[in-house]
């Protein structure tokens, strides 16, 4: 049980700074997940949470306590690491009883300990096997179970997952959400795979360049981005982005001339655009339709067929968009096609990337992965 | 053996030759031990009557198991020695680096391009002044000064190339830096740890120019044994190479006992 909160946190790596004033909190059982591209900080902020790393300013708060100054085994939390780790010299028992051991917890009750977690991750029959005798996913399995028997009450995992092939990826990921689940423990999660972001997370901390960019629940980052950046990193395949004009705004939205020249209204706060603006329209694959009156043309260029999708690419005038259609579309590449969207599933940017402000929320966006169970069953954290 | 071997013969024929050009002096030289004086200075020959009269006689003049034991207390000593002031300063510089860690690296290393002979005075005079003049001590501490550059850079090389992931874990897991150090590190780079001792061994069994200048007789290893047979009478071959074949043998032995796990130190990291 246990809350994190980060105020202004800054890291500096000699002159250039990483993390740049990084305010967040995380709540009791939440399951967080830091998400960006390679080089955005995400692992060096997971590391300063986790006191292998000291942040250049701003505060640590584990339970409300400053904990900057604090080593890492006495934050009350647990690392997975994205090699695993694990001690080579060691069986999967004392790898996972290592904790206990420097800890001076009896044998008997370390033994107790150890057995309880490799009965969690179905281990028990690896437990007298050194690290080498493991598959990929048995010793992901054993850096998992080194972390739930020190019982945390916070757990960081560093790209746990990006080591596995992606059949074993998409098993670990359900396990873990799970394993959220049966623990009832704190998680932070980093990863650069947005997939894991969306499917495993309560919150998502989606981070560029040091900054963090959004907070929010999956289907928020999904359906009300914040800027043009995360919207394209949130959501696969990625967003579409036509420029456009700004014609016209009203209560009811702002209505832009697009590339083609043909016209719609998108249902965004408009106050401070001027017509003649040149703006940003983004509109996810999935929410383009193959559409004999469409506002929009081109030709197919590319056909990739998964069967129950397929994705078409599709080269307009002035742009090449991706339109991801049902399994059964026939269309062959070359063949020149109409479609379109509807507007409100549309999203406008800015000059500065940033989105405007949509004049709906879309239901979907408050919506909890666990559905609340936190508060519904009060103590029963794992032991 | 290999495919590279069976397709192109000539390189394990070349491998031979060069082995065997490397290896003849010391062939020479245990079979001159076996020879009389007279044969030894004869033309040189592959056939004589093999005699252990040189053996006999340099037993008789001067004591090898004293020597021996000289040999092997003072490597053994000064290997310890400088293991224990190498893993602390090579821990701490692979895994708590400053600026100025990669220009110690090399500073020390470059104290191996002075010859020896540069501080010879300072350090015979201190070694009188301290009544370490032929004692076993001080040519230990010596040696041990003498290895450290390079057991310090080889052990660096070692914990550099393990996964800094792991003893992160360990911290993460409690541990304090002594724990780190004796429960990760050291049984993770045993086979480096293991491969610097044994050359540093060597290195001090090998050494000459300390122990001739340092020591006289009670705490003289085999180097100035062997030394002590090249008198100013004049050489005598076959006694000279009869006492080096003696002072060689041992650490040939180790050296050969121990090579799978020297060759595996050596290449540590390079191949994962």
């Amino acid at each position: 049980m246990a809350t994190l909160e980060l105020k202004n946190v800054i890291k500096e790596f000699d002159d250039t700074r990483v993390i740049q004033g990084v305010d967040l909190e995380v709540n009791d059982r939440e399951f967080v997940v830091f998400v960006g591209p390679s080089g955005c900080g995400k692992s060096t902020l997971l590391r300063m949470i986790a006191g292998l790393e000291s942040a250049s300013s701003g505060d640590i708060l584990i339970d409300g306590k400053r904990v900057n100054d604090v080593g890492p085994a006495d934050r009350d939390l647990a690392m997975v690491f994205q090699s695993y780790a694990l001690y080579p010299h060691m069986t999967v028992e004392d790898n996972m009883g290592f904790s206990l051991r420097l800890a001076k917890v009896p044998k008997e009750e370390r033994r107790k300990k150890v057995e309880e977690a490799a009965r969690i991750l179905q281990l028990e029959p690896l437990l007298d096997r050194k690290p080498k005798a493991l598959s990929g996913g048995q010793r992901q399995r054993v850096a998992i179970g080194r972390a739930i028997v020190r019982n945390p009450g916070i757990f960081l995992f560093d790209e746990p997952l990006s080591n596995l092939d992606a059949a074993l990826r998409v098993k670990m990921r359900v396990e873990l959400a799970r394993l959220h689940d049966e623990l009832d423990a704190t998680m932070i999660y980093v990863t650069h795979d947005q997939i894991e972001a969306m499917t495993m997370a309560d919150k998502i901390v989606v981070l560029q360049d040091g900054i963090v960019e959004q907070i929010g629940s999956p289907m928020e980052l999904y359906h009300h981005p914040r800027n043009r950046f995360v919207a394209g990193f949130i959501g696969s395949p990625k967003m579409n982005f036509l420029s456009v004009e700004a014609v016209a705004s009203d209560a009811s939205g702002v209505r832009v001339r697009l590339p083609a020249g043909g016209e719609c209204s998108v249902p965004v706060d408009g106050a401070t655009q001027q017509p003649g603006h040149t703006l940003t329209l983004g509109v996810r694959p999935e929410h383009l339709v193959l559409d004999d009156n469409g506002v929009l043309e081109g030709e197919i260029q590319v056909i990739e067929r998964l069967g129950g999708m397929t994705s078409l690419h599709i080269q307009t005038q002035d742009d090449l968009l991706t339109l991801v259609a049902d399994g059964e579309v026939t269309h062959r590449v070359h063949e020149r096609v109409r479609f379109g969207f509807e507007s409100h599933r549309a999203h406008l940017f800015g000059q500065e990337g940033t989105a405007l402000t949509s004049l709906h929320r879309h239901p979907l966006t408050e919506i909890q992965r666990l559905d609340n169970k936190a508060s519904s069953n009060g103590e029963s954290r794992h032991s | 053996m290999s495919a590279v071997q069976t397709k192109r013969p000539w390189v394990g024929v070349l491998a031979w030759v060069i082995a065997l050009i490397i290896f003849f002096p010391i062939l020479w030289m245990v079979l001159t031990g076996f020879k009389t004086e007279a044969d030894a200075i004869a033309s040189p020959s592959l056939f004589f009557t093999p005699t252990l009269e040189s053996y006999v006689e340099v037993q008789g003049r001067a004591d090898y198991p004293k020597h021996a034991f000289n040999s092997i207390t003072i490597s053994l000593a000064s290997t310890l020695l400088a293991l224990l002031i190498a893993i602390p300063s090579a821990y701490a510089m692979a895994f708590l680096p400053t600026k100025r860690t990669k220009a110690t690296l090399l500073w020390m290393l470059s104290t191996k391009m002075l010859p020896p002979v540069g501080v010879l005075m300072p350090i015979y005079l201190l070694s009188r002044d301290l009544g370490l003049l032929d004692t076993r001590t001080g040519l230990t501490i010596v040696y041990t000064m003498m290895n450290l550059p390079i057991v310090v850079w080889m052990l660096y090389t070692f914990f550099k190339d393990l996964p800094r992931d792991i003893l992160e874990a360990g911290r993460m897991d409690g541990a304090n830096t002594f724990q780190e150090v004796t429960l990760l590190l050291l049984p993770l780079s045993m086979p480096g740890i293991a491969s610097t001792g044994l050359l540093s061994i060597i290195l001090s069994w090998n050494e000459a120019f300390w122990s001739l200048n340092l020591t006289a007789s009670k705490a003289a290893p085999l180097t100035a044994y062997i030394a002590s047979f090249s008198s100013p009478e004049g050489l005598f071959w076959a006694k000279l190479s009869a006492a080096s074949t003696m002072a060689i043998a041992p650490i040939l032995i180790f050296g050969w006992m121990t090579q799978k796990q020297m060759v595996r130190g050596l290449t540590f990291g390079a191949v994962k």
